[in-house]
């Protein structure tokens, strides 16, 4: 009768393991990712496709060279999630190799280099993004526009996106149309009702697509705070205070500011709020400090929206507050059970 | 009744419950197994002793061991039977390791002890009721085991707002508690209603888990029946409820103060079965015998709850339930989040054995491999403590112990929640131990060397304090030796003073040493004291406070125990208090001399502290003034052939010197005070009150001193003057030298300097005036023997004495600023000066040992000493110049050639001096020779000094090289050099070494 000794607990949750919560967070994007190839094409399916082979490769070259076991690794998920959050970030028509490249450096540079999952400073699916967004603006910038306001007069074919991904397509042009943060962003001195009537990507067609990918996303993010996958507070805390500081401005100058459901509702806000700024491993880990740090992502997103050289902000906002993660860990630990008060700041033994 | 308000608290699971398999059958009585196994450590603290012996028959209920200490408790036999053994055996231990056990053998007769009930609880003290309670071993049955009665104790620290009983019962699995509230409802009430009698809680509140409804019915059925104000709180099921923190949050909205107890915010916790037993035990003075034990796991075909008693093997029990031993994989003592595993089924229940779980694999999966932590943060929503785990398993990992601290590491109860829901499967808890035992081992050992460091303190002054008892005896002996080899010369009572002296002596010494002792306890204690005051220890610092004045008490106490020792030789006949304080003189120099060359080794070793040449002089000077006094005193001895008892008054004189001493203790005191604390004017005050208290002590001595000397009428009153004036002397030349120490520290305070000047010519002026009264009465004692020429012989002395001040002065100065060319003239200047006057007085010296040849050896022997200074100050001017030489070389300096001249000639001069001491100690030898082996001594003794200057001087070449390799560490021929030196050294000091045994052999 050979006894197993081991300390306790000697029972752990059934079924929830790291895998199972990186699946739950690929299968949350499904919402997304329908509304997004149904308004926009296949080439996010494509992409999709793409970045998962590529993830799991690199992941597989690196562990091989770090002389881990491959198979346990890629079993969790987290480097197939990290393809799948790109492929839905990346515009549906980018040509194959920018997919590669963004997929390849973030498992690879952002994650990997730094010993793997748990370790990475930054969000690597947004350090992925952010490197092609800098080194290739324009293709980072092109997006389908809505059917009935472009020149084809309908979302690329399966055949067309496969082509325009692979090259061969010359007339990508007719499918794309600036998004509304971009068409916005560059509305050149308008009056904002002006560009609103004006301006393509500005019309209600456009608006609209994007407001059904934003809330198809709120929806997988709902379902992954119903199962505990995520907390409330990095999400609620992102979306209240872009709301926040793009209604403040709307109230100060409606005439030149957009309105808060047009911040909330274009670009990759519910991506972000939902299934980026929760990476675990780069947020803040308190309660109190994903509040805080959710806030500065809103605040950043907006600035840049609004003032920086790019039309959407979410990466480089995600990015810059994964820079402050670990101070506002510090400053922000709960109060734990019988304390007065909660201990705070970097200096050790200051409490005894 | 109204149900009492519920709260919560953070965090928490809901883990399958698993109670219903144990409730399936109803209370099991397992049968008397074959023996019974009774750990004498069932509980928190000092394990039992036992009280019965191997062989011992005893009754069901008798106590088989007794507390050992406070926090202990009383062990009873569960059944009548036969002690087996008292031995070791594995026991339920999260270690697995053995640990000492009685084993009782039962005689199936189970046939009772007389048990006596504590009928009138009400009526007794409480404190008896405790006692009564710690007799019959009752102990917390929850978990910890703390016992009931040190519990109840700490419970009247505070008036207790809540008195909360235990029953939630959260664990999964257990259903042990559940089954003792169903079966004995009112002997839980009645226990309640017991321990509230005394503790007197304003509420008294039962909480329960909402999973128990059987048990809170029948919890409330009792209430309704017998009125009682106990209320009955159903919580929410969620682990951890049951823990005592959790709980006391959500019956009273509290929250235990980190690291302290729950009586401390006024609330008691007590278990249900501790309740049942307390019951038991004051009803029917039955002691806690047995317990009920929840056997569950799926691994048993008859999982259920038994009433076991204590002792039981649990492979008894397991075979009671029916166990399918191919399917057990994890035997677990307790429940699933907290029990642990147990290698064996041969351990017995203990008093906080509340279940045994034989687990299959299906059940209890061994763990899955452990991944990576992505801090996905459900380990912090689990927490009921609110900690952050992720983070703590970070800084676990890395052993960043201090973070982990500073992460309220130490709040962790141990739930094992966070591991519960960790997604990577990390044995969370695992790693919190291991950190928590690693700090606290840190901790320990922390503790550990401050005792070794107290420990080496102590034997250093034991070792120091041996020596100066060494030192004492050897002189002790060499006293003996002399004056036996003075007998023939002396009348014959002066042979029982000196035999009668040494016995004071004795005591005098012993007085000494054991003042020595103190004084290293003092410093010690003074130091600890300083450590404690820095680290704003504020407990400690007045702890330490006492000590140091008791200690300081001692001291004093010693002090006037060592002045009065000699004391009593004074009333005996025959001219015991001259020789004595001779003798007295005589240990004093031999003590200073120690001293100094204790701190002319230091300084050898330490060439540049400044203090501590300070303190070579100070005690050189000292040394000086205690060979002054014993020459005068021997001269006296001589002089006063006399020999008559000294009157009484002399036993006033030396209370007037006890007082002296005291005084001055208490000066020294509160300078040092005043050193530490510059700005206090109070001890300012204090400061110059003593000085003055001193002064008049001094004065009232030296009166009586002078009038015992008076009475001898070989000392007309002119003595007295004499007395006042050294007196003087004394005074000014400790103003002086507080002057100049307080020079020392500012260097630019030009009223200082006045100040200094003119003490010192008050000095100068006091000592002229003494050396001309000096005089006086030698011309009379010894009118024919000394003439006018002992004057200038004195006078040349005070010159020589100045100029050797000036020039310590200068050097002084010269060290702190060493390029002035002006300073190092003066130097030079100076000691040429120091050299005439020396010259001079060698020269007055001479004729005085010419004539004094046969019958005054004790001139010769002054002369010897004189030269023996000589020769150290000449020394010392080697090293000095040594010194300086190495610091021109440090300097890259032009003067090193001139300085290179100056050591040199320096240390011809002191080989020179130590040649003439040799010849002059050979000179004094030789008379001596005739009657005692002491030349030999002498001998000896020369060729250790000299050894002993080697080795010095191997040292400072040492120090030297070493000084330079430092500043230029690549030169290969220092480094060669060097330890061409240090093998020098070595040799050098092996020879003294060897000396130094030779002479204490003899």
């Amino acid at each position: 009768m050979a006894l197993l000794r081991i300390t306790s607990p000697h029972t752990h949750r059934a079924g929830q393991r790291t895998s199972w919560v990186m699946q739950m967070v690929i299968l949350a994007t499904v919402p997304g990712l329908l509304v997004q190839t149904w308004l926009f094409g296949y080439g996010t399916l494509i992409n999709l496709v793409i970045a998962g082979i590529t993830a799991l490769l690199s992941e597989a070259l690196i562990l091989k060279l770090r002389n881990r076991p491959i198979g346990f690794f890629l079993k969790d998920y987290s480097a197939l999630l990290t393809a799948v959050l790109l492929a839905l970030a990346l515009p549906p028509t980018v040509p194959w190799w920018l997919t590669v490249t963004a997929v390849a450096f973030s498992v690879i540079f952002a994650k990997q280099v730094y010993g793997g999952l748990g370790n990475n400073p930054f969000n690597p699916a947004m350090v992925g993004y952010a490197i092609c967004l800098v080194s290739f603006p324009v293709l980072m910038t092109q997006w389908i526009g809505a059917s009935d306001l472009i020149q084809a007069g309908a979302t690329p074919s399966f055949a067309d996106s496969l082509a325009a991904i692979f090259g061969t397509l010359p007339s990508v042009d007719s499918y794309t149309m600036a998004t509304p943060l971009d068409a916005f962003k560059h509305k050149e001195g308008m009056m904002s009702s002006e560009a609103f009537a004006s301006i393509a990507g500005l019309q209600d067609a456009n608006l609209s697509s994007w407001m059904f990918v934003n809330l198809a996303y709120l929806v997988g993010g709902l379902a992954l705070i119903a199962l505990r996958i995520i907390t409330w507070h990095t999400p609620v805390a992102m979306l209240a205070s872009l709301a926040l500081i793009s209604g403040l401005f709307y109230i100060i100058d409606p005439s030149n500011a957009a309105s808060p459901v047009f911040h909330l509702t274009s670009g990759a806000a519910m991506l972000g709020a939902f299934f980026i700024a929760t990476d675990p491993v780069s947020s803040c880990t308190s309660n109190r400090g994903k509040l805080v740090y959710g806030a500065g992502i809103g605040i950043l997103v907006y600035v840049i929206r609004t003032w920086g050289g790019y039309p959407d902000g979410v990466a480089f906002g995600v990015l810059l507050m994964n820079f402050a993660a670990p101070l506002i860990d510090y400053y922000t630990q709960p109060r734990a059970y019988g304390h007065k008060k909660a201990k705070k700041g970097l200096t050790i033994g200051g409490e005894k | 009744m109204q149900s009492p308000q519920i709260f919560s608290f953070h965090g928490g699971i809901h883990p399958p419950e698993n109670k219903v398999q144990s409730l399936q059958l109803p209370l099991g009585k397992p049968s008397l197994p074959r023996e019974l196994v009774l750990p004498l450590g069932q509980h928190i603290g000092q394990a039992s002793r036992p009280l019965v012996e191997v062989g011992a028959h005893v009754k069901k209920g008798q106590a088989i061991a007794i507390n050992n200490g406070f926090l202990s408790s009383f062990l009873h036999a569960p059944t009548s039977g036969t002690i087996q053994a008292i031995e070791s055996r594995p026991v339920a231990h999260p270690s697995g390791l053995s640990d000492i056990c009685i084993i009782l053998t039962p005689d199936n007769a189970d046939e009772w002890t007389e048990l006596e009930p504590l009928n009138d609880w009400q009526s007794v003290s409480k404190t008896d009721v405790l006692a009564f309670l710690a007799e019959k071993g009752i102990i917390g049955m929850g978990g910890a085991g703390f016992p009931t009665h040190v519990k109840l104790q700490g419970a009247h620290k505070h008036p207790l707002t809540h008195f909360i009983i235990n029953a939630a019962e959260c664990e999964p699995y257990i259903t042990a508690d559940d089954m003792l509230i169903r079966e004995k409802t009112l002997e839980l009430i009645l226990g309640i209603e017991i321990l509230q009698h005394l503790v007197e809680a304003d509420n008294v509140v039962i909480g329960i888990e909402d999973n128990k409804p059987t048990a809170i019915a029948a919890l409330q059925q009792v209430i309704r029946e017998r009125q009682s104000s106990i209320q009955v709180a159903v919580v929410p099921t969620k682990y951890p409820s049951g823990g005592e923190k959790q709980l006391i949050k959500l019956l009273t909205d509290k929250e235990v103060p980190s690291g302290q107890y729950p009586a401390d915010i006024g609330i008691l916790c007590q278990n249900v079965g501790t309740c049942v037993s307390v019951y038991e035990a004051i009803q029917f003075g039955r002691p806690l015998i047995s317990r009920f034990t929840t056997l569950t796991g799926d691994a048993l075909k008859a999982p259920q709850n038994v009433e076991v008693l204590l002792g039981t093997p649990i492979d008894h029990l397991l075979d009671y339930a029916d166990i399918e031993d191919k399917k057990l994989s994890r035997l677990v003592m307790g429940g699933p989040m907290m029990g642990f595993t147990l290698d064996s089924a041969n351990v017995p229940v203990v008093k906080t054995t509340n279940c045994v779980l034989a687990a299959t694999k299906k059940e209890l999966p061994p763990p899955n491999p452990e991944q990576a932590c992505i801090r996905c943060g459900m380990c912090e929503q689990a927490c009921p403590a609110s900690l952050l785990p992720q983070q703590l398993l970070w800084f676990s990992k890395s052993q960043e112990h201090e973070k982990a601290e500073h992460y309220n590491l130490f709040d962790c109860i141990e739930c094992g929640a966070c591991s519960y829901v960790c997604p990577s499967s990390i044995p969370l808890v695992q790693y919190y131990r291991h950190t928590k035992a690693e700090i606290r081992d840190a901790r320990e050992a922390a503790v550990k060397s401050d005792i070794a460091k107290q420990r080496f303190e102590a034997r250093k002054a034991r070792h120091e304090a041996e020596a100066a008892e060494k030192e004492a005896k050897r002189l002790a002996r060499q006293g003996a030796a002399k004056p036996a080899a003075k007998k023939p010369a002396k009348p014959a009572p002066e042979k029982a003073a000196a035999a009668a002296a040494p016995v004071a002596d004795d005591a005098a010494k012993k007085a000494k040493v054991d003042l020595a002792i103190t004084k290293a306890k003092l410093k010690k204690l003074e130091k600890a004291l300083l450590e404690a005051q820095e680290k704003e220890h504020t407990e400690e610092i007045s702890a330490l406070q006492l000590q140091v004045d008791a200690v300081k008490k001692d001291i004093a106490d010693l002090e006037a125990k060592v002045a009065a020792a000699p004391a009593p030789a004074a009333s005996k006949p025959a001219a015991p208090a001259l020789s004595d304080e001779a003798k007295k003189a005589k240990v004093d120099v031999a003590l200073a001399s120690t001293k100094l060359k204790k701190a002319q080794k230091q300084l050898a070793e330490d060439p540049d502290n400044q203090e501590l040449k300070d303190k070579v002089a100070g005690i050189a000077a000292d040394l000086k003034a205690a060979e002054e006094k014993f020459d005068k005193l021997g001269g006296n001895t001589k002089a006063a052939p006399a020999a008559t008892a000294k009157p009484v008054l002399s036993d006033e004189a030396k209370k007037a010197k006890v007082d002296v001493a005291l005084a001055s203790t208490k000066l020294k005191k509160a300078q040092k005070q005043l050193a530490e604390d510059p700005d206090n004017a109070e001890i300012k005050a204090k400061v110059e009150g003593f000085e003055k208290d001193l002064k008049e002590a001094e004065t009232r001595f030296a009166k009586l001193d002078s009038a015992a000397a008076a009475a001898p009428a070989a000392k007309p009153a002119m003595s007295d003057e004499y007395k006042k004036a050294k007196v003087d002397v004394a005074l000014a030349s400790t103003k002086l030298k507080k002057v100049q120490k307080q020079l020392t520290e500012d260097p630019d305070n030009a009223e200082l300097k006045a100040k200094a000047a003119d003490f010192e010519k008050s000095l100068k002026e006091a000592e002229a005036r003494l050396a001309s009264l000096d005089t006086a009465p030698a011309d009379q004692a010894t009118p024919a023997a000394k003439p006018a020429m002992s004057d200038a012989y004195k006078k040349a002395k005070v010159d020589v004495a100045l100029a050797s001040t000036k020039l310590k002065k200068l050097q002084k100065q010269l060290a702190e600023d060493e390029q002035n060319s002006e300073l190092q003239g003066k130097v030079v200047e100076f000691e040429k000066n120091l050299k005439d006057a020396e010259a001079r007085l060698a020269a007055l010296e001479a004729p005085t040992a010419a004539p004094a040849d046969n019958a005054a050896p004790a001139v010769d022997e002054d002369a010897l000493r004189k030269l023996k200074i000589d020769a150290a100050i000449a020394k010392a001017a080697v090293k000095k110049a040594e010194k300086a030489l190495a610091k021109a070389v440090e300097l890259g300096s032009e003067d090193q050639d001139s300085l290179e001249q100056q050591v040199s000639k320096a240390k011809a001069r002191a080989e020179e001096l130590e040649q003439a001491l040799q010849n002059g100690g050979q000179v004094i030898n030789k008379p001596a020779e005739a009657n005692s082996n002491g030349s030999d001594d002498a001998e000896f003794k020369e060729r250790l000094k000299k050894q002993k200057v080697a080795a010095a001087l191997a040292k400072a070449q040492v120090n030297k090289l070493k000084r330079q390799l430092d500043a230029d560490p690549s030169a290969e021929s220092l480094q060669q050099e060097l330890s061409a030196a240090e093998q020098k050294q070595q040799e050098e000091e092996a020879k003294l070494e060897q000396l130094t045994n030779t002479q204490e052999n003899r």
